[in-house]
């Protein structure tokens, strides 16, 4: 298999510093010590078998725990303490492991909601119109993740594959510098995740909303992680045991030991 | 909200502008009654049913609203001062009032509160004072409607369906679960306002926990999240017992029971109904597209 992001593979400060990251439950030691820089435009991919400590670096990374110590840096700004609400302001961007949608709301209004705050002042968005200005922006997504046949309907009442669809758009529509993608795949249809992954390549590529975004990805299914990141960190017992591109990753003898050997 | 909702909020406006001439002057105060907790009760539809909030304080507020304007009319003061002053006060004042005896007559009550004037037309008689009530829970259904459709009212209920994703999406969900209390708290306060000037005697029984808990039942009741929601819940709570007056004691047991009943069968409340029925015609059609494709495979097989 080739690799085209290979030669583009994009340089200058980070988007997302990350330096000596440490949290403790008790005993045991879920993230010991794990660094790594993301850069503008990559798609960066976090492997590992479950309990590596995957899920406790992307609970840090989003201010849902703070860690015991290090540092997270954002765009050279550090947000270690930041909560979630403080990170979205500043331009993160989040999916869940779960199906996360507004169920009673249609998928239209799913859309404008999830961007809608980034929009004037608390003040202001009471005399603003319904749709917050956001109707083309929320149009513009829609048509990119072919999902208008439901754009009109209850978020709630689509299937899974489609809610996923809207779960994902709803993390871009404010334009994020940085997008976790907490396993996109998970639960999906194996005739999607080509899918998926071509909107992510799509949206990172030549996003027809806004600005270029860096993601990282969790992700279990390994031919998704290969085709779609420009590099990837692989995690055993909370450290870092490799980062590298798809080639170097799947090249490594340790890796394939530890890991993608089975 | 609904295609139908306008029509038939035309239409409810066309019977309430009409229903005096049907009804002597009990039937009118009643009415009044009823529409002095639809604002309550729309106050509390936006705690619970659009933001996804509990409350159990509502008839508090409906209490400071109340008092705060016998209060001020009692020492002289213009009911124009003391309605937006009783909705301020609910909006900022997250306490239970004290029992100032002094100031409020304590357990006695205060008796004799007047009805306001408006551009010096006395609202005494029962009629007027209807009419006044009306215009005032058209206005203030008017801006709750206007609030719903607001970016605010996608916020209140993105709190509402997933707190946790709202948060990720950098909606303040503290500061909505606060506003939504506020706004629906400054509705009591004005609901009480005008409750106090309609029955002009009040003392603290009606504002007690009994009340929070009835009010809470009529959203559920009427369907929380539903717009019309506070207009059938708080006639179930406030007309229908007057109504089921023969039967006296009864009265409760028969209540009781159809709240019981209703959660069972009809836990979104009354105006869920007509939902009910669109989601069973669209199961229905959803398994018979199943079954006519499940055929055409059939066939196809065996072709």
């Amino acid at each position: 298999m080739t690799h085209p992001h290979h030669h583009d593979r994009p340089q200058g400060v980070p988007v997302l510093k990350v330096t000596d990251l440490r949290k403790a439950y008790g005993a045991i030691q879920a993230v010991g010590g794990v660094s790594f820089e993301v850069r503008p435009g990559e798609i960066f991919g976090v492997i590992g078998p479950n309990g590596s400590g995957k899920t406790t670096l992307f609970n840090s990374m989003l201010g849902q725990i703070t860690p015991d110590s290090g540092k997270i840096e954002l765009n050279g700004e550090d947000v270690t303490q930041l909560e979630p609400l403080e990170l979205n302001r500043r331009g993160v961007g989040r999916t869940f492991q779960t199906l996360q949608v507004f169920g009673k709301m249609t998928v239209r209004d799913n859309l404008i909601v999830a961007a809608q705050e980034h929009q004037g002042s608390m003040f202001s968005r009471l005399f603003a119109p319904s749709d917050s200005g956001l109707g083309d922006k929320a149009d513009a997504l829609i048509d990119q993740f072919r999902i208008r046949h439901v754009a009109d309907k209850k978020a709630g009442e689509l299937s899974y594959g489609q809610q996923k669809l809207v779960d994902i758009a709803m993390a871009f529509m404010s334009e994020p510098d940085l997008v976790l993608l907490d396993e996109p795949c998970a639960g999906v249809n194996p005739s999607l995740v080509g899918g998926i992954s071509s909107l992510l390549k799509e949206l990172n590529r030549n996003p027809r909303i806004g600005k270029k975004s860096s993601f990282v990805v969790i992700e279990h299914n390994m031919d998704f992680v290969m085709d779609l990141c420009h590099r990837i960190m692989v995690m055993v017992e909370g450290q870092v045991m490799a980062i590298g591109t798809p080639d170097e990753i799947r090249a490594n003898k340790q890796v394939l030991d530890a890991y993608l050997g089975s | 909200m609904k295609k139908f909702t306008l029509p038939l909020l035309l239409l409810a406006f066309a019977v309430l502008l009409a229903a005096p001439m049907a009804f002597k002057s009990y039937g009118l105060y009643l009415l009044t009654y009823w529409l002095v907790f639809i604002i309550a009760i729309m106050g509390l539809n936006l705690t619970i049913g659009y933001a996804g909030q509990k409350s159990l304080g509502h008839a508090a507020f409906f209490g400071i609203g109340a008092y705060t304007v016998a209060i001020m009319m009692k020492a002289g003061l213009s009911f124009w001062l003391g309605l937006p002053a009783a909705a301020l006060l609910c909006f900022v004042v997250w306490l239970v009032f004290r029992n100032e005896e002094w100031l409020t007559g304590g357990t006695f009550g205060l008796n004799n509160i007047a009805r306001p004037q408006l551009f010096g037309l006395s609202l005494e008689g029962n009629l007027a004072y209807y009419y006044f009530v009306l215009a005032i829970t058209l206005l203030l259904g008017g801006l709750l409607w206007g609030l719903l459709r607001s970016p605010w009212g996608k916020a209140f209920t993105a709190l509402r369906d997933n707190p946790i994703r709202a948060e990720s999406l950098g909606i303040d969900i503290r500061r909505y679960t606060l506003l939504s209390f506020a706004i629906g708290a400054a509705y009591a306060g004005v609901a009480g306002a005008l409750f106090a000037s309609l029955v002009q005697f009040i003392d603290p029984a009606p504002f007690a926990i009994a009340s929070s808990i009835m009010m809470y039942l009529m959203v559920v009741l009427g369907g929380p999240g539903y717009f019309l929601g506070p207009v059938l819940g708080s006639a179930v709570g406030v007309v229908l017992p007057e109504w089921l007056r023969f039967a006296q004691g009864w009265y409760l047991f028969v209540f009781g029971s159809a709240v019981v009943l209703l959660m069972i069968w009809l836990p979104d409340g009354l105006l869920s109904i007509p939902d009910r029925f669109k989601a069973r015609k669209q199961a229905r059609q959803a398994s018979a597209a199943r079954a006519a494709s499940a055929q055409a495979a059939a066939k196809g097989a065996q072709a």
